[in-house]
């Protein structure tokens, strides 16, 4: 099959690419909301993102991608516990998928040839330390988004039923995208998502022919474009492995946690994930930008993505949440 | 859209079916039609007839229960859509999003190459999802006689421009035209301009050019860009202009006197009430929104099993099946620590859920109560959408003043869209009342038969002034708003009459007796107290 289309070949969009690689820096961020028209790029990110992320070491074939061999779940059945490299898992989440393919159910093959029973894993395995991504995640239905409220809240996933008993960890960063003139989310579980981001085509006339230059050389000239591209990527995933190295070593002061308390509570963000995640996402974009400490200028890059949607609606007030949060950092930052 | 032109779109398509990614034919059954499929033949063949009732296995590959179980080994299907090239998706205006949503995935990742859907919808909001139409270039309508039906596309020349495909030369300014057209038009998705330029060079090659020449252009964005098209472009050429001469050859300094020229050519393929559309859902066909439905294998309360057949949509109720198939073990020569499980002896498990609900809020914006209480009513229904929010319900506007009623908003749970048709709905004129009755029914009538439960809230003063058809007839209006109002009752549609007159109105009353529905007369009220009436009448109506 094809490759995706390159991360950094992705024209603009700036907002979509930070968002993404900090959580790809920090993913106890909590996964990245994208809302935009269709055909802005939202999917194209996300697919190109897999090619990016660096690679994990899991035991071979575990159903589940345990790090080490004690970790690997009891009801897998496996001999030799190999650990070996394997890219980070990227795993969609369609609509209209049953619950028994999100949780996992019975083996219905294995119960009906070999009249055992045994556990057949959904999704939520196969995410688990990777990355779970929802196209048109405003579209889903109810019961799926408790389901995984549930389950990205306690990192366990718990399937009780026909006869199973099983648990095993379930922790992935939640990648959603969508349409938002077809409906909104749910405030639980927009408050689930570490950042939002909106999309939209670019504005500018060059910008949107340079789409169109390297969206048709990706599809006639494919092994150049992919050969021309692959410093770039390679350039990005350093990156993000150098800031993840950093992160640890990077210096919280205390004029920066006054910062940020501030802006939240002037902002009157519900909850304190606000805080907590504006926090995590400074220092990932910090330890991205190669600097020491959590600076003003990093809470204010990327406050905007991760209050937008933690504000209480206010039905009068069109302007987007965005731009409120943008005149409060320039307030209190000032 | 003509014959030839129809044709032409399918022959591009046939020349780079992968990179069109698709058509979507919009006809009603008949022999024009039937005419039409027959040139289907001209793409990659064999293709699959894929229908929107499908079930995941038969599509993406899966268990095959029937044949593991008569065989004893483990048996899997492949799935339609690795095993074809090309898939023909027929009433595709009945497509649930989730099907549309896997399928368009299945277009992104380059398993599915080409799909062409079948929309046999009759009215604006039947039609094919837009995830699906998105990804395919060509939107071909078909409401022609039969004396118009013509030639078959030919195969000799799809081959020929097929050869010339990949050494075809694309001039530096195309792609900006493509752009600049795409702007003007207000199509902000990325993918049109891509298509518009496939179809281009398909068409080039069909001329067995070596070059994109303008004519290209102007084809290729009538057939790919047109029915994109969220708004028209500033017309400050008459229309004769497009009869000028045979494009010159293209220079730099010709550049804006051809993006003018195609302008026009899709100006004239333009569907027909465009305005309309944009007035109504902002974009045109923008999808039908959320729509959570009512389905009887997930979720809800549990009913008794059903024997059926065993998909990826619905569960197995494994000790209905195996009580099902305990009491002829003895005849099938079970027994001994097997169970031999046939077919038919599958059962499904069942729920009952609730359906989603919508609010139809009917808003009185003529001049009586324009005057009175628009502004308060806006603010009502501002205070019942944050409720509606909070409680997942759906919620549609309709507004009727002077001679008729407008559908605003299309049910939807977007806040901020109907908000924002809330906020520019003007008020005055006459009282429609009848009209308003009848739209929102309608709308109630449509949302049921998606599998939702409608409410109609009617917000108004009740002088109803203008009768259906228009006239300014007092007598006339208030009998034909209780001919309505009846009609609703018969359907057993869920009322509640807002009454925002200075004084409880008699007529009101009676009109919501005969709807059967609840009156609730709020005189001086403040927007927040008629929230409250409403949010309580729902709760005891739960």
């Amino acid at each position: 099959m094809k490759q995706p289309f390159p991360f950094s070949a992705i024209v603009g969009q700036d907002d979509m690419k930070l968002s993404m690689i900090l959580t790809a820096i920090d993913p106890t961020i909590g996964g990245v909301l994208v809302f935009g028209d269709r055909g802005t790029g939202k999917s194209t990110a996300v697919r190109a993102l897999a090619a990016l992320l660096p690679q994990i070491q899991r035991v071979e074939g575990c159903p589940v991608n345990s790090e080490k061999a004690e970790d690997v779940p009891v009801w897998v059945e496996m001999a030799d516990k190999k650990i070996s490299a394997a890219p980070t898992p990227v795993v969609d989440l369609p609509l209209g998928v049953t619950e028994d393919r999100v949780t996992g159910a019975l083996d219905i093959e294995k119960a009906l040839s070999n009249g055992e029973k045994a556990f057949q894993p959904g999704l939520l395995a196969r995410a688990n330390r990777g990355y779970l991504y929802i196209d048109e995640v405003n579209l889903l239905e109810d019961h799926i988004v408790d389901l995984l409220l549930d389950v990205a809240q306690s990192g366990e996933n718990v399937v009780e039923r026909e006869g199973l008993s099983i648990r095993h960890p379930s922790r992935f960063v939640l990648v959603g995208s969508g349409n938002p003139e077809e409906g909104e989310l749910r405030p639980q579980l927009l408050d689930r998502f570490g950042l939002s981001v909106d999309v939209t085509s670019p504005t500018t006339i060059e910008d949107r022919v340079e789409v169109i230059k390297r969206r048709d050389a990706y599809e006639t000239d494919h092994e150049a474009f992919m050969v021309r591209w692959k410093a770039e990527n390679a350039l990005v995933r350093t990156q993000i492995e150098s800031a993840r190295q950093s992160l640890h070593h990077l210096k919280t002061t205390d004029s920066a946690l006054t910062d940020i308390a501030a802006l939240c509570l002037k902002l009157g963000a519900d909850g304190l994930r606000g805080e907590l995640t504006l926090l995590k996402a400074a220092r990932a974009f910090a330890a991205y930008r190669d600097d020491t400490a959590i600076g003003r200028d990093h809470i204010r890059a990327v406050a905007p993505m991760a209050l937008r949607h933690r504000l209480r609606r206010d039905p009068l007030d069109d302007a987007g949440s965005g731009a409120r949060v943008a005149r409060v950092v320039e307030d209190v930052l000032a | 859209m003509p014959w030839d032109r129809a044709t032409l779109a399918l022959t591009l398509l046939a020349i780079d079916p992968t990179g069109l990614g698709g058509a979507n034919i919009r006809a009603r059954t008949g022999p024009v039609r039937d005419a039409f499929l027959e040139a289907l033949a001209v793409l990659p063949s064999p293709a699959s007839k894929l229908h929107p009732a499908m079930d995941d296995d038969s599509l993406f590959g899966g268990l095959d229960l029937t044949r593991t179980l008569q065989t004893g080994t483990l048996t899997q299907n492949k799935g339609l859509l690795r095993q074809y090239p090309t898939h023909v998706l027929t009433m595709a205006d009945r497509c649930e999003p989730d099907l549309a949503a896997r399928l368009a995935m299945a277009m992104d990742a380059g398993t599915l190459q080409t799909l062409v859907t079948l929309d046999e919808g009759a009215d604006a909001d039947e039609a094919a999802p837009a995830a699906l139409t998105e990804r395919m270039a060509f939107h071909i309508t078909l409401d022609l006689a039969t004396r118009d039906i013509g030639l078959l596309p030919d195969e000799v020349e799809i081959t020929r421009a097929q050869r010339l495909l990949p050494s075809l030369a694309t001039p530096d300014d195309t792609i900006m035209t493509l752009s600049q057209i795409c702007i003007s038009l207000g199509i902000d998705s990325a993918r049109a301009p891509i298509f518009a330029l496939r179809a281009a060079r398909a068409h080039a090659a069909l001329r067995g050019d070596t070059a994109i020449a303008p004519q290209d252009i102007e084809t290729a964005a009538a057939l790919t860009l047109a029915h994109r098209a969220t708004m028209l472009p500033p017309t400050d050429l008459p229309p004769e202009e497009q009869e000028a001469d045979p494009a010159p050859p293209p220079s730099p300094q010709d550049i804006g006197q051809l993006e003018d020229r195609v302008l026009e050519a899709v100006m004239t393929h333009l569907p027909e009430g465009l305005l309309d559309q944009i007035k109504v859902t902002g974009r045109l066909g923008s999808g039908s929104g959320a729509g959570a439905k009512h389905r009887g294998n997930r979720r809800g309360r549990p009913k008794p099993a059903r024997p059926g057949r065993f998909s990826g949509r619905n569960r197995l109720d494994l000790m209905a099946t195996l009580r099902t198939a305990a009491p002829w073990q003895k005849l099938r020569g079970g027994g001994q620590g097997h169970i031999k499980v046939q077919p038919s002896d599958f059962r499904i498990k069942q729920y009952e859920d609730k359906s989603d609900r919508v609010l139809i809020f009917t808003v009185d914006a003529s001049g009586s109560a324009a005057m009175a209480r628009l502004a308060e009513a806006k603010g009502a229904v501002e205070l019942l959408l944050a409720d509606a929010y909070a409680r997942r319900d759906h919620v549609g506007l309709i507004a009727f003043r002077g001679e008729a009623a407008d559908t605003l908003l299309p049910p939807t749970r977007s806040l901020v869209q109907t908000k924002r048709r809330l906020a520019a709905l003007p008020g005055g004129g006459g009282t429609p009342l009848a009209a308003g009755l009848l739209e929102a029914m309608a709308m109630a009538e449509t949302t049921r038969r998606q599998g939702m439960s409608p409410c109609i809230v009617i917000l108004t003063d009740g002088r109803a002034n203008i009768a259906l058809d228009g006239t300014a007839d007092r007598p006339k209006a208030c009998s034909d708003a209780d001919a309505v109002s009846a009609q609703i009752r018969t359907n057993g549609i869920d009322s509640i009459v807002l009454d925002l007159g200075n004084r409880p109105s008699r007529y009101l009353s009676e009109l919501a007796a005969r709807m059967d529905g609840m009156y609730m007369p709020v005189p001086r009220a403040d927007a927040h107290k008629m929230s409250g009436a409403v949010s309580a009448a729902l709760k005891d109506q739960t």
